[in-house]
């Protein structure tokens, strides 16, 4: 299992793996946000919040199709579900290294980006909170959205739009962690929701994600 | 005599054959009939002639529910039993329900306008139909990506297994998020909090109307797919003879 995390990491971090892509686009993104809206620390400080949180979606959807689509077509996907670890092991471990190459540099970098969107400095500390705790829901939603479509030509798309209502409880109490910390309220419920919702999908989600992997590899 | 019986298609095209022109002339009978019924009422004080937009709100609203935990049960039916009618119906429902849930959310902004001054609010109910009606189209659009009708019955099984906890999950995050401007129960128990008898026989029409016409159109799109799975069975054995 080990082997497996430290091969996909590989794969991920060598030429042409895509690492750091998601957190260029993270940045493009909260660029982009004050031309849109203006550049007034009024108008940006209200929705830094949730700025940072759908930046954070989106960049992690970008690397979806990645977890399973290029393992399929090289065949190496076959030969990890005739391997001796369950398939539910598998998906979870891919949704691991997908989270350690794409979650983890967001939380890193999402500080950084709330300077750029004027996020007030007592609401940092509840950001890498709200993101570390919440992000692996998002890579896991999203292992099992790619191990639905993984047999599909142009799946994608698709793929987004079956996984984004997923995220949505994730959103709402990621946000509103950081809304009731930079307002100087308890974020405690919150954080217990969001953490519940983490534990339960990493807990559940892997054996609907191997069950759709079957059916694609039948 | 058990209700697995019609999961034989034969079985199930023969019966529902024979029920479908009967169910059709109830479904129209009391849906035209509820609406009209609606429309003789008199007008509420406060809410003047709109409040007739509830006979076909509050039953359209029900019946997205609805539709949604017959296509958990019906898929849950297929995953577990290998039904293909199952598989079938909780395909033909999903359009019906996702057009529902539309029919709900755009009478409610055509009342919510002259009512509430807005067309739309971001309030839990609605927000959670908005939710649901996402729901319907990933699993409209996951059913006509894949080719082979197996996987595609088990992977949107599976799809409507984790939407409808993601669906439900949803439902209560929202109404963390924001406080409502909706109404509650409109059909309440309590004597005190339920609408007048007026207004309440006409819906329980409609709600009726409805019922019924989404089992004409699941039945009618059902035995569409059982007859397109047969002249694609057909065709196959063509091509191999």
């Amino acid at each position: 299992m080990i082997a497996l995390l430290k091969r996909d990491l590989a794969l991920a971090t060598r030429a042409g793996g895509g690492f750091g892509l998601a957190v260029a686009f993270f940045l493009i993104l909260c660029a982009l946000v004050p031309f849109g809206v203006g550049p007034e620390t009024s108008a940006l400080r209200p929705i830094a919040p949730g700025i940072l949180w759908v930046g954070a979606l989106l960049s992690c959807l970008l690397s979806l199709d990645r977890i399973f689509a290029l393992d399929h077509e090289d065949g190496s996907l076959d030969l990890l579900a005739t391997a001796p670890i369950p398939l539910e092991a598998v998906t979870a471990l891919k949704a691991l290294a997908h989270w350690i190459t794409t979650g983890l540099p967001l939380v890193v970098a999402a500080p950084v980006f709330g300077i750029l969107l004027h996020l007030p400095g007592q609401a940092t500390g509840w950001l890498i909170v709200s993101l570390l705790i919440g992000t692996p829901a998002l890579s896991m939603l999203g292992a099992f959205g790619a191990a639905i479509t993984v047999g599909l030509r142009r799946g994608g798309l698709l793929l987004s739009l079956l996984v984004l209502p997923l995220y949505i409880p994730t959103l709402i109490f990621g946000t509103e962690i950081i809304r009731r910390g930079a307002e100087g309220g308890d974020p405690t419920t919150p954080i217990l929701f969001l953490a519940g919702i983490t534990a339960g999908v990493m807990a559940l989600v892997p054996f609907a994600a191997a069950a759709a992997l079957r059916v694609n590899l039948r | 005599m058990s209700i697995w019986e019609y999961a034989n298609p034969v079985k199930f095209m023969r019966v529902s054959g024979a029920a479908l022109p009967w169910l059709a002339i109830a479904a129209a009978v009391c849906t035209l009939g509820g609406i009209a019924w609606g429309f003789l009422t008199p007008e509420d004080y406060k809410q003047g002639s709109t409040v007739k937009i509830v006979f076909l709100h509050v039953p359209a609203a029900m019946m997205a529910i609805n539709i949604w935990v017959m296509m958990l049960i019906a898929s849950l039916i297929w995953l577990i039993r290998r039904h293909h009618v199952s598989a079938l119906a909780a395909k033909a429902a999903a359009p019906v329900g996702a057009v529902m849930t539309l029919i709900a959310l755009a009478t409610g902004a055509i009342w919510g306008q002259p009512m509430w001054g807005t067309w739309w609010e971001w309030d839990p109910r609605l927000t959670s139909f908005l939710i649901l009606l996402l729901f319907y189209i990933g699993y409209i659009a996951l059913w006509s990506a894949i080719e082979d009708p197996d996987s595609a019955a088990d992977l949107t099984g599976v799809l409507c297994l984790v939407g409808s906890v993601f669906a439900l999950l949803s439902r209560y995050a929202v109404l963390f998020w924001n406080q409502g401007l909706h109404q509650g129960a409109s059909l309440s128990v309590a004597p005190g909090e339920r609408m007048s008898e007026v207004y309440r026989y006409p819906l329980y029409v409609s709600m009726l109307g409805f019922l019924l016409l989404f089992l004409v159109l699941v039945l009618v799109r059902t035995r569409t797919e059982i007859r397109r799975r047969r002249l694609a069975a057909l065709q196959a054995r063509e091509m191999r003879a």
